[in-house]
């Protein structure tokens, strides 16, 4: 749930995510549901040369399942806001 | 694509599903669930390989299983109107491992 919540602060903010399948999809986070499944606009394939499978595509639905890493811009995170509330969560609470 | 994380906003709409075994297939979204599975009707698989060009195969009706599904992108006409699939090279996708 923290990381439901955090990714929805996001929304607006450009990141790139990785999938495990090797694509990275650079775009601006529309939406994030409770599965992490992601929705991003204005998309770019990062290696569009090698992988030119999305050249049609703007707007895209990742399932959360198949993301391996999400790429933040470096001002998304707090990251001493993010370590209480990790610790809160693992104290259950 | 408007609204909340659904694919609410897609549906009836022309797209662009990556299964998780690296296929590509395009047609329009009839339906979807919680769990991600799709109808898409009219669909095709375009098929990539770095021997020729993109190679369109006809498939139909199909539903496919959300746990299958990777990416789902609306596909934008006019950009999708302008690619000359037949001289398109690439591998085609890697599977997702898990």
């Amino acid at each position: 749930m923290l990381f439901f919540s955090y990714f929805k602060e996001l929304v607006g903010k450009e990141v790139t995510v990785e999938l495990k399948n090797d694509l990275a999809i650079k775009g601006i986070l529309h939406s994030v549901d409770q599965y992490l499944n992601i929705k991003l606009e204005n998309t770019r394939v990062v290696d569009q040369d090698k992988y030119p499978h999305m050249l049609s595509v703007r707007n895209c639905f990742i399932r959360g399942s198949v993301v391996r890493y999400v790429q933040l811009p470096p001002d998304g995170v707090d990251i001493d806001i993010l370590h209480d509330a990790t610790r809160r969560e693992a104290r259950g609470g | 694509m408007s609204a909340g994380p659904g694919l609410e906003s897609l549906v009836d709409q022309t797209i662009s599903v990556i299964t998780n075994d690296g296929r590509n297939i395009i047609g329009i979204l009839k339906g979807f669930d919680q769990a991600t599975n799709i109808i898409l009707d009219e669909s095709h698989e375009r098929v990539y390989s770095t021997k020729e060009g993109v190679q369109q195969l006809v498939l139909g009706l199909y539903i496919i299983r959300g746990d299958n599904i990777s990416v789902i992108g609306e596909l934008d006409e006019e950009l999708d109107a302008n690619l000359d699939l037949s001289k398109l090279r690439a591998h085609p996708l890697k599977p997702v491992i898990h």
